[in-house]
């Protein structure tokens, strides 16, 4: 299974986390620190795996991101460069040619497709016409409701409550 | 405290806000976060939803990327949790993924708003606390939610469905006894014609097969089917895993699943999948010559494609086959090689340990000649990387490959003097356990010990400090194989040995002292006063097998050595010398070091006289003037010349405490005393370092020497001081034996206490004496002195965690029924059960499953005990009756599919309990 996942930029700063096994909020700065120490600093034309920690750490860079997921010893790192290729060509479709720009400013929003994307570590939805579906429903949702929360006179009445 | 105001709601910053704000940083990163987590805090507390939710979702960028914790908010996304809109929901199922753990102490009251989420009517929101349970489920959730999850497992939508078998895993996990609720329906998912469940499944049992692959054999068919069948690569793979976890454990099921792998590993154009074929194949079915051979055609198209992925991917296969086909290794020996200059690390570092695998007796030599020169050439990494692994290899199994120990005595050296060369600690405990382990070693090994120590220049490398003290203490230990004693003085009392650290330069004066002796040894009093006795004529001393092996080696310069007469002129210059190199010593800060050195320089002053004497007088008179000296030396000669051996790691558990002696009481009062005192390291506290054995050995020859008249009052002191405090030496004397880097010393009392050892030794080395043919081309292997207790590795076993077993246990009650209880035999021939034992069991089960009301997490193991106990009776009892029941059930059982009466058994729960079948059903058949 997928311990977690990150996003990190080649300056090394860090644009997404997703943690699928127990790490505390401790051991989570060690483990990006360790990693992109790692990660960072291999050149371009290596191998995408790193052994760390008895585990396999599968990266890819895209543009200036590198999209990292740690995986147990015997998964299949090719799987993994799969998943994280969907994930970024999700992404993609999403957003519309996805820049960092639009990571940092939509944070969540990769979260909720990468959600969308893996359960507990596992690969949900292979599909990705599904997955942007699923996303575009969702964001629906929280549309209205928030056209329902914005207008001046929900807020008016909720503060004169 | 009054909350956010109107105007704070409306103007409240947006998440996109905090990031823009974030970037432009016009007052520092750490000012502008601290003053949004402010605002944050406060706006967090407003009665406003939506207010409420935006600031949770910058709690949580913050928290993610920034790393701030967010424990504060647990409470606060909570409330967020129970607002009735989806983009709330969302936003507090976010944060509560993100922060929640087990030890979070509102988790108790999410269980509740997680039910109602995962009964709704909107998929997404329960696809939400699907995906929220499955992060931050702990026993008690697991526990309280399986019903709802039980539900959602069939439910019609399968976008939910799938969330659901997933989640399972995890409850699984959590709360084993779930398996007997869900455990069915999963099973039922596998049949499922919707690739997306189907995937989904397969991905949990590919997990759980991990853990315990035994219990889910009864599988085998549907996963067979799914193998065959599956169009989609993803669960392809999956399957594969499973099938690689099952194979081995049953030989007919490998039979059958052997030919459908290598057609899909033939077939199939994606990469991931065929690496999964391959890994395998080479993991599970390596009996399998053709499958075999298959893959290893396969891995070598990995290992030449220009991909890196590849071509690691393809050394990585390499190196689990080579664990069970060396040939295949052999086979590809160009690719692995040419592997080792690849521009990876990674790759680098795979190819080496295939090279390595490589590695037997005939070819060690030329292997790490190759490797040697790698090493030079790369990186400081890699080097290390390199001779890291060459001196595992070589030591394994106590030197097992190694036959020509002078090679690879003089391979430690030549290892040493490599520029990046950071295994200094390694390389000093294999040369220092050759000398204790290898007698026939020992001429070759004080000659790579001289050549290290006699290069200043090797002095200012810190990294090659610990082989420096390795090699001087050979030189002293085994000075008596020294070509020119006087030459190995010079180079121990060197002035640069002042670069050393104390600990190194106490074991430099040691050995010097060593030295001395033996060389006032060989002038006195084996060669008499008479001057010009040779340093060779001192090999006549020494057991024939030594000389009769050196010869083949030493012949050469064995006669140049006898240049280096030890006359008694010689004698006063090395007096003088050491009093010049050790005098400033006297005031050294560190204990050892100056105790060292003034035990030597009494020595000598003591020995100066006589010398002095003797050289003065010629011989008439020093025979009489000399007789005290003399037999000083002789004394001190005698102590020194104790052959050390290695000592077990479990000799001083054998030393038997002596009566009246409690060590634990002092021990504990030891330890209130010195709870609140840090314990000085050992670098400054002088008994603790690896020289302290050494010194409880010369203890010995301290006593004697006090009896000679020669009061040293450091060393008397110590030994008062032992005396008074002896019961605080003890257990750090114990400590030290485990953790030496040094073989311990022959302590006499160790020995005769330890007589099996010893034996063992004598038995062993006196093997080394039978005389052996002359070394030819092809030299006989020589004697490495094993302890068995000491040398065998203790190999830890890794027992499946405790959490594992029960839920392996459930999953086994489930499938197997509690077939798994009795033996094969005893069950094929006993009555399957009986009415009063159903009854029994029945009863049983029913306080089982009271008990699992109460949620103990055991209950699985105990109610396996009950049902044996049920088998018993039954076992008592046979009558007619019972075999018309034995008969009906063996129909019943014959008839069916091993799954098929999974379910039927499921349904009859509680009463699921009568052992059917035949052990494990055969499979595909």
């Amino acid at each position: 299974m997928i311990h977690f996942v990150l996003l990190i930029s080649r300056q090394g700063k860090v644009r997404l986390t997703k943690w699928y096994s127990p790490y505390s909020q401790k051991e989570r700065t060690k483990v990006i620190r360790e990693l992109s120490g790692l990660i960072l600093t291999r050149g371009p034309k290596l191998c995408n795996f790193v052994e760390w920690r008895g585990l396999r750490v599968v990266y890819k860079r895209y543009a200036s991101l590198y999209f990292c997921m740690c995986i147990d010893e015997d998964d299949n790192e090719l799987e993994i460069l799969e998943i994280i290729h969907h994930y970024v060509e999700v992404l993609d479709r999403y957003f519309g040619s996805v820049c960092e720009l639009d990571l940092i400013y939509n944070f969540h929003k990769a979260y909720f497709i990468l959600d969308e994307l893996l359960i507990a570590g596992e690969l949900q939805e292979p599909s990705k016409r599904t997955v942007t579906r699923l996303v575009a429903a969702q964001d629906s949702l929280v549309e209205t409701a928030k056209e329902q929360t914005s207008s001046i006179t929900n807020i008016i009445a909720q503060a004169a409550k | 405290m009054s909350g956010p105001s109107l105007m704070d709601s409306l103007f409240q910053r947006t998440l996109e806000d905090l990031i823009k704000g974030l970037r432009q940083q016009l007052i520092g990163e750490q000012a502008f976060i601290s003053k949004a987590l402010e605002e944050i805090r406060k706006e967090i507390k407003s009665p406003d939803l939506s207010t409420k939710s935006t600031a949770l979702l910058k709690l949580c960028y913050l928290s993610n990327l920034h790393f701030h914790d967010m424990s504060f908010a647990a409470f606060h996304a909570l409330e967020v949790l129970s607002s009735p809109r989806f983009s709330h929901k969302k936003i507090a199922y976010h944060a509560i993924s993100l922060s929640f753990h087990d030890s979070t102490p509102v988790l108790l009251l999410i269980t509740n708003h997680l039910r109602k989420d995962l009964t709704s009517t909107n998929e997404f929101e329960v696809s939400l606390s699907l995906q929220c349970l499955s992060r931050i489920a702990n026993v008690d959730l697991a526990r309280d939610l399986t019903p709802e999850v039980f539900t959602l497992l069939s439910s019609n939508k399968l976008y939910v469905r799938k969330r659901a078998v997933a989640v399972v895993l995890r409850v699984f996990e959590k709360y084993p006894d779930s398996v007997r609720v869900c455990f069915k329906r999963l099973v039922e998912n596998l049949e499922n014609y919707d690739p997306q469940i189907l995937s989904a499944v397969v991905g949990v049992f590919s997990e759980l097969a991990c853990k315990d692959p035994r219990s889910y054999l009864p599988l085998a068919p549907e996963f067979y089917k799914i193998l065959v069948d599956s169009k989609s690569n993803w669960i392809s793979i999956k399957v594969l895993k499973i099938f690689a976890k099952l194979a081995p454990l049953e030989p007919r099921l490998a039979n059958r699943v052997v030919e459908p792998i290598c057609d899909l590993m033939r077939k199939t154009g994606a990469k991931s999948l065929l690496f999964e074929c391959v890994r395998t194949v080479v993991t599970s079915f390596s009996e399998y010559e053709s499958a075999v051979r298959l893959a290893v055609g396969k891995i070598r198209e990995f290992m030449v494609d220009e991909d890196p992925n590849l071509k690691y991917l393809g050394l990585h296969a390499l190196s689990i086959v080579a664990s069970k086909h060396l040939w295949v290794v052999s086979e590809n020996k160009e690719v692995v090689i040419k592997s080792l200059s690849d521009p990876d690390p990674n790759i680098k570092i795979e190819s080496l340990r295939l090279v390595m695998a490589m590695v037997s007796e005939h070819n060690v030599a030329e292997i790490s000649k190759v490797l040697v020169n790698y090493a030079l050439k790369s990186d400081p990494l890699f080097c290390n990387e390199i001779l890291g692994s060459i001196l595992s290899t070589c030591s394994r199994n106590v030197y097992e490959i190694i036959v020509d120990f002078d090679w690879y005595v003089s391979l430690l050296g030549e290892m040493s003097r490599i520029p990046h060369c950071q295994m200094g600690e390694e390389i000093e405990n294999q040369l220092v356990d050759i000398g204790l382990r290898v007698k026939d070693v020992r001429l070759e090994l004080v000659r790579v010990a001289r050549d290290l120590l006699i290069d200043p220049a090797l002095l200012g490398n810190s990294f090659l400090h610990r082989v420096l003290s390795a090699a001087a203490w050979v030189s002293g230990e085994y000075v008596e194989f020294s070509r020119n004693p006087l030459e190995l003085m010079e180079a121990l009392l060197q002035p640069r040995t002042s670069l050393l650290p104390p600990s190194i330069m106490a074991i430099y004066i040691q050995s010097a002292f060593k030295v001395l002796v033996f060389c006032l040894h060989t002038c006195f009093v084996r060669g008499g006063s008479t001057a010009g006795v040779s340093a060779s004529a001192s090999y006549e001393s020494f057991d024939d097998l030594s000389v009769e092996n050196g010869a083949g080696s030493t012949v050469a310069h064995g006669q140049t050595c006898t240049s280096a007469p030890i006359t008694n002129e010689s004698i006063v210059n090395l007096l003088k010398l050491v009093e010049l190199a050790l005098s400033p010593l006297l005031g050294s800060h560190d204990v050892e070091v100056q105790e060292r050195a003034r035990n030597l320089l009494g020595f000598v002053d003591l020995i100066k006289l006589e010398a002095l004497n003797s050289s003065g007088q010629e011989e008439n008179d020093s025979e009489q003037k000399g007789v005290e000296a003399t037999k000083i030396i002789r004394l001190v000669h005698d102590a020194f010349s104790k052959e050390l051996g290695p000592v077990s790691l479990s000799a001083q558990g054998k030393v038997p405490v002596p009566d009246g002696l409690t060590l634990n009481e002092n021990l504990g009062d030891l330890e209130t005393i010195c709870s609140d005192i840090e314990l000085p390291s050992s670098n400054t506290f002088s008994f603790g370092y690896p020289s302290e054995e050494k010194d409880v050995s010369s203890f010995s020859n301290l006593q004697i020497k006090e009896d000679s008249g020669q009061s040293n009052e450091s060393t008397s002191l110590l030994a008062e001081h032992r005396k008074r405090h002896g019961l605080y030496y003890l257990p750090s004397g114990k400590s030290e034996v485990i953790s030496n880097d040094y073989p311990p010393a022959n302590d006499p009392a160790l020995q005769g206490d330890n007589n099996d050892t010893a034996s063992d030794l004598v038995k062993l080395t006196a093997e080394s004496l039978v005389p052996k043919r002359k070394p030819n081309h092809s030299k006989p292997r020589p004697v490495v002195v094993k302890l068995d207790e000491a040398d065998e590795k203790p190999v830890a076993v890794k027992h499946p965690e405790s959490r594992d077993d029960s839920l392996s246990g459930a999953v086994r009650d489930i499938l197997f029924g509690s077939e798994d209880i009795l033996p094969t035999s005893s069950r094929s021939n006993l009555p399957s059960s009986n009415r009063k034992g159903k009854e029994k069991q029945h009863m049983i089960t029913q306080v089982e499953s009271k008990e699992n009301v109460v949620g103990d997490g055991n209950s699985s193991s105990r109610r396996r005990k009950d049902h044996s106990h049920g088998k018993e009776r039954r076992h008592r009892k046979k009558n007619a009756e019972e075999r018309n029941e034995t008969d009906r059930k063996e129909k019943e059982s014959s008839s069916n599919h091993p799954r098929r009466q999974k379910s039927r058994q499921r349904a009859e729960e509680p009463l699921k309990v009568p052992p059917q079948t035949s052990v494990i059903p055969d499979f595909l058949l």
